[in-house]
């Protein structure tokens, strides 16, 4: 087996038993990414000599008998995390140049952990997009279909992972934007509960929805990452001092007794794919063999989630875009004028349209005379779309849905129309206003060959009891197994 | 919903932004097809619900100690800025 192809827990063997070092894994990998990455277009920088010297420091720690599950594991990081001294665009055009002077805090604990960076990984641009055609730098294509999107806004971490160009990947999660990528790519992606990593050099998109998480070839992977990434964290004051399991002691017990609740408004959604519905279908029968108990429940507030949503986040969006002015960092346009001219310029021709597009509408949301009919109003839809989910988690343990409505839909199909991209974001967005975890799992596949990922959302802080249905789900079934031809 | 090319210039004005009039028809045809769409949350009567701007909140999100802790040294800050004099950034003229 070619080295790039490894699972992490697979590598982190290997790497333990001396029997590879991180810098031929990490040469693999490099080496998979020249040869593939011109078709796929799922990194925006590589730094491939400083893989290369983390990767030989990581042999280095190992010999000196300080490696831990990470230490050498190469790994792509979408461009929204704050990389110290490595680019960091946001897929924007406005932050071409940034160069980070610090780490994110993840990224900190990364290094700690000896984890090798092999370079940063093309999204929406400032997360804003469910298909990673908004990127200033190009779309990404998905590694299953090259004409069609790997979702978004997490596209270039979920297309290098299923394209086996890194063993593992952080992306961000806004709206959806771990889980529906890794579903359109046939991969794992977890979205943690909102507090639970810290978003200190996070860049923000929207503070209240936004959390980073893993995404990875198998659940075990995802678990591996959490493991490093969670924890409170003092520079964030949103991160929590709930304590972090080990992710990876996935239980043992299998789903008997488990109680499963299946929202019928996830699956009486209208638009929702025939061969979607089959591989969801189908899952449930699997669940339910695997002696999990499944039960229907009622999520009334669902079908107002997009409407809330694309409220909330453009609001939060528009307050945090203000920050790039041009004055401390990014791409400053100028002529004779004075300052709000600068600002005018440097924002008009470094924004993309849908990033134009979202902070106009949050501006207007928060705007004297709209505040209450808009934002105000979708704080409180807010609230009720939380009860919706309180109540469900008194019924069942875990619910099971679809994460996205189709299979990966094909480049340029919904450019023209903002408000029909924005619906296909409705199975995910409603975890991330409840704050709650959801991970997406390789569950089946279209007619067409496209993977089809399924969502389990957990009460707050439960990420442990998501991992292990998942991970039980994974053993049963063989979708995880398949990989693309490239 | 319609909103009027002529609210959507004064958007993009508070919004430090300047659409090109083409621009601005596309803009205020997709913003007002998005707000034709939220008015759905019209349907709910909210009357007695308390709005959240953050679901997972405190106890759980302990404050930290005020006291000065490690910051930018002032080069780092200043490095990736378009224009800086070694002290500050420099920005266009604002007074004249």
């Amino acid at each position: 087996m070619p080295l790039y192809e490894l699972t992490i827990e697979a590598a982190a063997d290997l790497l333990q038993r001396g029997e590879i070092s991180s810098e031929d894994l990490t040469r693999a990998v490099l080496a998979r990414i020249a040869a593939l990455d011109d078709r796929v277009g799922a990194y925006l920088t590589v730094d491939r000599e400083g893989a290369l010297e983390q990767a030989r420091r990581a042999d280095e720690l190992r010999a000196a008998g300080q490696a831990t599950a990470l230490t050498g594991i190469p790994l792509g990081i979408k461009d929204v995390i704050c990389t110290r001294g490595l680019r960091t665009t946001c897929a924007s055009r406005l932050l071409d140049n940034f160069i980070p002077p610090y780490d994110a805090t993840v990224m900190q604990r990364l290094r700690q952990a000896g984890a090798v960076v092999l370079g940063k990984t093309n999204m929406d641009e400032f997360a804003m997009g469910s298909s990673t055609e908004n990127s200033g730098f190009g779309p990404t294509a998905n590694p299953w279909d090259l004409s069609r999107i790997p979702g978004g806004s997490s596209g270039g971490s979920a297309a290098a992972v299923a394209a086996n160009m890194c063993l593992g990947s952080l992306g961000s999660d806004t709206g959806g934007s771990i889980r529906q990528p890794a579903s359109h790519c046939g991969i794992v992606g977890l979205k943690p509960t909102y507090g639970r990593v810290s978003r200190y050099g996070l860049v923000a998109f929207a503070s209240s929805l936004d959390q980073i998480g893993p995404l990875g070839k198998s659940v075990m992977d995802c678990a591996l990452l959490m493991n490093v990434i969670c924890g409170h964290d003092p520079r964030d004051s949103t991160s929590v001092s709930e304590p972090v399991p080990d992710f990876t002691r996935l239980r043992a017990d299998g789903l008997q007794g488990l109680k499963i609740g299946l929202p019928v408004e996830y699956f009486e959604a209208q638009g929702l794919d025939a061969d979607v519905r089959q591989a969801v279908a189908g899952a449930v029968a699997t669940v339910e063999a695997l002696g999990a108990e499944t039960v229907e429940i009622s999520l009334p507030h669902t079908q107002y989630g997009v409407a809330a949503y694309y409220i909330i986040a453009p609001s939060e969006a528009s307050s945090n875009l203000a920050r790039y002015d041009g004055v401390r960092f990014g791409v400053r346009r100028e002529d004779d004028g004075d300052l709000l001219d600068m600002f005018r310029r440097t924002r008009s021709a470094g924004f993309g349209a849908e990033v134009k597009r979202r902070i106009i509408l949050g501006t207007y949301a928060l705007s004297a005379g709209y505040y209450d009919a808009y934002y105000g109003k979708a704080s409180q839809v807010r609230t009720l779309i939380i009860e919706d989910f309180r109540k469900a988690f008194a019924q069942c343990d875990v619910l099971l849905s679809p994460v996205a409505p189709t299979p990966a839909f094909a480049i340029g199909e919904k450019t023209a129309d903002p408000l029909t991209m924005y619906l296909s974001d409705v199975f995910t967005l409603c975890a991330n206003l409840a704050g709650i975890p959801g991970i997406s799992i390789p569950c089946g596949f279209s007619s067409a060959g496209l993977p089809i990922g399924l969502q389990i959302m957990g009460r707050h802080f439960d990420e442990a009891r998501l991992l292990a249905v998942a991970h039980h789900f994974e053993q049963a079934t063989d979708f995880h197994k398949r990989k693309p031809e490239l | 919903m319609q909103i009027s090319k002529d609210e959507v210039r004064h958007v993009a004005r508070l919004a430090r932004l300047a659409l090109e009039d083409e621009a601005l028809d596309d803009m205020a045809a997709q913003i007002g097809t998005i707000l034709a769409y939220m008015e759905t949350l019209n349907r709910i009567d909210t009357t007695a619900v308390q709005p959240t701007a953050h679901a997972v909140s405190a106890p759980i999100t302990p404050v930290r100690e005020d006291v000065t802790g490690e910051h930018l040294p002032r080069d780092q800050a200043l490095s990736n800025a378009p224009a800086e004099d070694g002290e500050s950034f420099v920005v266009p003229r604002v007074i004249d």
